[in-house]
Order: C-alpha cells, then structure tokens, then sequence
C-alpha cells in the first residue's frame, strides 16, 4: 500500500467515522429530533449563524497560533493565561459595581480586565523563569494556582455584593454559547480574524523564533518582541474563548488541533493549515451539538470534538499515526527477515564453494545450489517454524523456488542476497572503521548503503572489503 | 563593503570582557582582537567558556563588563555582516521543516519583515545548499538528516547569508569525514574570499592543520596568535593542566613542523 492511496484511504476512513459520531452524538441529544436537527443544521436561525461563524474562525486562528505555541514548547502558557483571568474579570466586576451598581456585568470591560491580568500572569511566569532557578513548569503551577485561587476567592466576594447581577460570571469558566449575542460575536469574529492576519503575516518570523532562538537573536531579530507578541496572541484567544470555550478550556484550543496536526504532516506550512482545519471543525461541530442540547456546556462539547479529531489523527495521521507507523514497521520486519533468510542461503553457498578461503559465488553457483531446511536453520539462532515462515514468503515472492525438498535461489533472489550480504558486510566494517561517528548514521535496515553513505566512504569499505576476501586476513579456523 | 583598514575596523574587537552565569564568572577579562582574512580556532578544554566567548561576542548572553566591536562598531549595527552557526545540539531537530527551510532562514534578514519566502530566495538557498553538498536533500525533513548533514545544512544556513565574519561552534563535532572535509574546504573558501571565520575546536590533532590562529582559553584568555607561534606544548600545557595525554605527541608534531 503506497502512502498516497494510504492518504486517501484513512482520510475517507477518519471522515467517516467523525461524521458518524457526530450525527449519532445529534441524534442522542436532541430532544425532539427533527424540527431542532432542521433548524440548526439548516442555520435557520440567525443567532446560531452568527455564533457559529464566531466559533469556527476562533477555532481557526486558534489552531494557527497554537501551532506556535506548541513548537514553541509553550503549551501550558494559554493554560496559565486562561486561569489568570479568572481574578481580572471579579476586579472588573467590582470596580464597576462600586462606580456605577447594577452595570457590573458590562462585557467589554470584563475582556479588559480579563487582557490585563491574563497578560500579568503570563508575564510573570517569564520573568520567575528568567530571574530565577525556579524551572519554567513549577513557575507556572506557582501563577495558575495562585491567579485561580485569587479569582475564585474574589468570586466569592461578588456573590455577597447585594446588586449584583452575578450569575453570568461563572459561565466565562466553562463557556456558554447560548449567551452569546450576535452583536458582540461579530466583533469576535473580525478579531479572530485578525489574530489570524497577524499569525500568518509573521509566519517566518515565528518559526524562526521557534525553531532557533539564539540564531534568531544573533540576526538582529527582537526575539523578545515576538515573544510577547505570540503571548499576546494566546492572550487574544483566551479571551475571545471566554464565552464560548470558557477560561479553563481555552488550552484545548489551542494546543489539541496542532498536535493532532502534528500527526500528519512534516511540513510546518501543511501542519498549520491542517491545524487550522481541525480547529475550525472542532469548534463548528462543537457549537452545533451544544445548540442542538441546550445542556451541554459548549466549551466541553467543542474540546471533546476537538480531542476526537486528536484521536483520529493519532489513528490515522500518516506520518507518525499509530496505524502507518505500525505497518512501517511490519515493513521493516519482513524485509529484514527476508534478507536474513537470502544471506543464510547465500553463505551457505559460499562456504560450499569456499577452498580454504573466501570466494565470491558466481551466478551460476548461486543459481544452482539447493539449500534445504536443516542447513538453513543452523546458520542462526531462529526457530524451525521462523526459518518456514520466512521460507513461504520468500517462495510467494518468488525470491526462492522448491526443489526436491529444499530449495534454490531465483535470479530475482540471487541478486537481492547478493546485495544483503554486500550491504551487511559493508555496514560491519563501516562501524569498526568509522566507530566514532557510526552510531548516529547506521541505518542497517536501510535498503541499500548507498542510501546513508556517501560514495567516497563507500570505496574505501569496498577496497577493504575485498582485501579481506582476498584471503589477507584469516575467514576460517582451517587456515 | 570594504571598510578602511586602522586597527578599530577588525573583525571583532573584544576588550576585557567578562561573561557570568548566576554571579559565577564564566570567562573573564577577556581581550582580543580577531585578524581579517583568517581562520581563528577557539580551543581549550570543556567548561573553559569557549561557546559563552561566542555567544557574548553575539549579545546572546549579558556581559558583565567589557566591551565588543564588530567591524568597529557595536554588534547590533554590525548583525547583517556577522553570520552565526550554533551547536547543534542548541535546536530541536524534530521541527517540521525541511532541509531547504532552514537555510532560506540565513535569507530572513534579506528578505525582510512580513514578506514570504519567495522562489527566488529559495533558490539562492538550494544554492547554498549545494555549496556543502547537501543540494539532494534539501526537500528531507531535518529529523531524517545524519549528524553531519545536520551540521552541513546549519553551515548552508550560515553561508547563505554571505557575511563576512563567521562565528561558529564546534562545527567538527562527531560529523563524519566527508563533512569535515566540506566544512573545511567550505572555511578555506572563506579565507580566499577575504573572510574571518572564528572557530570552537575541539581536536588539538587538526587544530594546527585547519586554523592560522589559535585562542586559546581556559576561563580567561592563555594566549592568542599565529598557530606557529601560539600553539606550543608550553601554552597548551597552560590550558589544559598536566592531563591532557595528547599534549606531548601534539608538541613533538608543531616541534617536528617547525624543523622540516
């Protein structure tokens, strides 16, 4: 199976099922079927139009900057951000409370306070790291846990303020779509938009950050800058994931859709791309379930659909899925088995030819000498069953054929035992030569030597090669 | 491109720097000034702060005191004339790019704020690719690259940049003989051209055959010079402390250099 058709293949695979789970999910949660089912797949409605071109470009740019962040090795940063909103908007709320009573619920200035201490707690999470030995990781356990504590403390404050209108505050926790309004997701969206625009404008200066910090800043790049730029850019979708994903579940947003990503491509250009899609997937079919079950809590729901496509990407995602990875390496198992059983024969032939000395096995002699069962199965440590097993598939592939109870070489496995044994002895000497570098370059698997080497290196191993069959150094106790 | 030649125009001007980590001084006092038009080898034993002199040469890392000049000017203004190839081991190799992506990274400057990579640049790139061999794998990702191609394509990155000075670090290590062998006809080419390039060693076997100039450090600055003058079983002996095994055979070579 090539990779294209495997491409194809799963991608249909993968589409299907989603689209099953998801209609089946719909089906579940709608409480009368088809008049609801008609009117929000449909887009009947206005709001739910509005709010769910809202969501899908949030899980969009979501997506885009989150493969930075995720490259960046900073994916717990948005966590912390989410978390630290939480005390900026219960400031918020209270300030405009004490200045103006009954107006706390005000939504712009909530996001302000939200941008503030979101920014305050990313912010001190460089600067702990930066200005100590404190590890990047328990500096943000130390701000998330202490931002969060705080925010749920000042929660606790506003409940007890007597006119306030209170109750929406607990949403921007975990989402609600069904609050939002179509006025205010317009904005949304055109500023999803733009953290989009800004993603895509600075592409080869994030990746290069991203990539190569030092080399970056040796360049004359503001490395600082773009950091606080792409910081700013979580800070951005945090909160305008406030209330549709909620704070908590902002991370997922971000960082699920570029590792699923991940999965499929090498390319940092298609990872993006493929991010963004399955962001905006996520969040479209999230928004619509949670319409179409007033009960769900549309932050989960989104997160969930976000961690399927994760899981299907994992499945099937053809450059490191588990599904590709694990017929690689069956690949490998049966090309290697392959050429051990053709090396076997092959030295068996040669030994029968071999005078004292080394002798390369002409075809002729390749061709015409029947190697059976027992002779095979004492060339290595490998069970009777094995030595069969690899016998039958080399017969299938019609490298060996039958002959009188044992078995001869083809022509087609002729030359590919030859090229085992001349890749294998090749690699042998390479790593006693060269042992210093070898490590980190032998591929013994690898098809042929001249996949790996370079030609030059090759010679040299050559000319020792046959020296060595020369007879000059000593092949068998006879001598 | 030519600046005019008074001594304040060298290459890099280092005047008694001195680099610290968390109050404990990595390299100190350190003052040199790297001559134009040669191959400069960096060398002393490990933990002597051989990157941290690079790398605050670079502005990477704050300087306690001292000062540098790049062409007689403060790095910044200089940055575009000044290519840097870190360790290796500095990058994650697993990033998804390919071989090609990361030298057009050495065109970013060029090419400026915002703007993509265009085909043009990306042929400027294959061709700095093609200049340490590397021009057949330029569509790989870097993951599946060897040690040396690594290291070849982080040069191509470098080279791609055309500067004139060139500061790198441990190039040479653990690469296969064929990129040694690029990289230093790579340097040589440099040389010709009129360029500096400043080099953490780590072999004090090829350091004489590769460089004109040694620096040799051990946390403050041993000596520094031409290798005929510098590279003596005296100073080595000064760098490295008693223990270092190859010191006498590296001596009796220079020794038996210098008489045939």
């Amino acid at each position: 199976m090539s990779r294209a058709w495997y491409f194809r293949f799963t991608l249909c695979i993968a589409c299907i099922l989603w689209i099953g789970a998801v209609t089946t999910v719909a089906a579940d949660v709608t409480p009368s079927p088809s008049s609801t089912l008609q009117r929000v797949l449909g887009l009947r409605d206005y709001n739910t139009r509005v709010v769910l071109l809202g969501t899908t470009l949030l899980g969009i740019s979501g997506g885009v900057i989150g493969v930075f962040t995720l490259l960046r090795k900073r994916s717990l940063i948005a966590d912390v951000v989410g978390h630290s909103a939480l005390p900026g908007i219960a400031i918020a709320f209270l300030l405009t409370e004490i200045i103006r009573p009954g107006t706390g619920k005000n939504v712009p200035l909530l996001m302000l306070g939200a941008t503030l201490s979101g920014l305050l707690g990313a912010v001190l999470v460089l600067l702990i790291t930066r200005s100590s030995r404190i590890r990047s990781d328990a500096a943000m356990a130390v701000v998330l846990s202490t931002f969060y504590g705080l925010g749920t403390a000042l929660l606790t404050v506003v409940q007890h303020v007597p006119t306030a209108s209170a109750a929406g505050l607990k949403d921007y926790l975990n989402g609600k779509t069904a609050s939002l309004v179509a006025g205010d997701v317009w904005i949304f969206a055109i500023a999803s938009a733009c953290l989009l625009c800004i993603a895509t404008v600075l592409f080869k200066e994030f990746s290069l950050v991203c990539f190569d910090e030092d080399y970056a800043a040796s360049e004359g790049w503001p490395v600082w800058s773009l950091d606080g730029l792409l910081t700013a850019l979580v800070v951005g979708i945090t909160i305008l994931g406030m209330q549709s994903v909620g704070l908590l579940l902002v991370v997922a947003v971000l960082i699920i859709p570029a590792s699923a990503a991940r999965f499929w491509s090498h390319d940092i250009r298609r990872m993006t791309v493929i991010a963004g899609i399955i962001g905006g997937l996520a969040a479209a079919t999230g928004t619509i379930l949670s319409a179409l079950g007033p009960r769900l809590a549309a932050g989960a729901v989104i997160v969930l659909c976000g961690t399927g496509l994760f899981l299907l990407s994992m499945l099937f995602g053809w450059r490191r899925g588990w599904i590709w990875t694990w017929v690689e390496s069956r690949r490998m198992q049966r090309r290697i088995g392959r050429h051990d059983l053709l090396r076997a024969t092959y030295e068996i032939i040669e030994s029968q030819h071999a005078e004292g000395r080394r002798h390369v096995p002409t075809d002729a002699e390749l061709l015409n000498a029947p190697v059976d069962l027992n002779q095979l199965v004492g060339m290595r440590t490998w069970s009777r069953s094995r030595v069969q097993h690899l016998i039958r598939s080399a017969c299938h592939e019609s490298l060996l054929i039958p002959h009188r109870g044992a078995w001869r070489l083809t022509p087609e496995g002729a030359a590919l035992a030859r090229r085992a044994v001349r890749n294998h002895r090749l690699w042998e000497l390479y790593l006693i030569t060269f042992a210093d570098v070898a490590p980190s370059r032998v591929d013994r698997a690898a098809d042929r030597i001249e996949h790996v080497l370079e030609p030059e290196t090759i010679r040299l191993l050559e000319l020792r090669l046959e020296t060595q069959q020369a007879g000059l150094m000593p092949t068998s106790p006879h001598d | 491109m030519s600046t005019p030649q008074h001594p304040d125009s060298a290459p890099l001007c280092i005047h008694d720097m001195t680099v610290a980590y968390r109050r404990r001084p990595v390299i100190w006092d350190i003052d040199y000034d790297a001559p134009a038009g040669k191959l400069v080898a960096i060398v002393g034993p490990n933990g002597a702060g051989k990157s941290t002199l690079i790398k605050a040469a670079l502005d990477l890392v704050p300087k306690i005191s001292g000062e540098v000049r790049v062409f007689g000017e403060p790095y910044r203004a200089q940055a575009s004339r000044v290519a840097y190839v870190p360790q290796r081991s500095s990058v994650d190799w697993d990033f998804p790019v390919s071989a090609l992506d990361v030298a057009a990274m050495g065109l970013y400057r060029k090419i400026g704020w915002f703007r993509p990579v265009t085909r043009r640049y990306k042929e400027e790139a294959r061709a700095a690719l093609d200049r340490v061999g590397m021009a057949d794998y330029a569509k790989r990702q870097i993951s599946q690259l060897s040690g040396g191609q690594q290291q070849r394509v982080f040069l191509a990155r470098a080279l791609a940049q055309n500067a004139d000075l060139y500061l790198m670090d441990e190039p040479f290590a653990g690469v296969d003989a064929t990129t040694e062998r690029t990289i230093i006809g790579i340097l040589r080419e440099l040389r010709d051209a009129g360029k500096t390039a400043i080099v953490v060693h780590h072999d004090l076997q090829t350091a004489p055959e590769y460089f004109d100039e040694v620096v040799l450090l051990n946390m403050r600055l041993v000596a520094s010079g031409p290798m005929e003058t510098v590279f003596t079983s005296e100073n080595l002996r000064r760098t490295y402390g008693g223990k270092l095994p190859l010191l006498d055979q590296v001596g009796n070579r220079m020794a038996g250099g210098q008489g045939s």
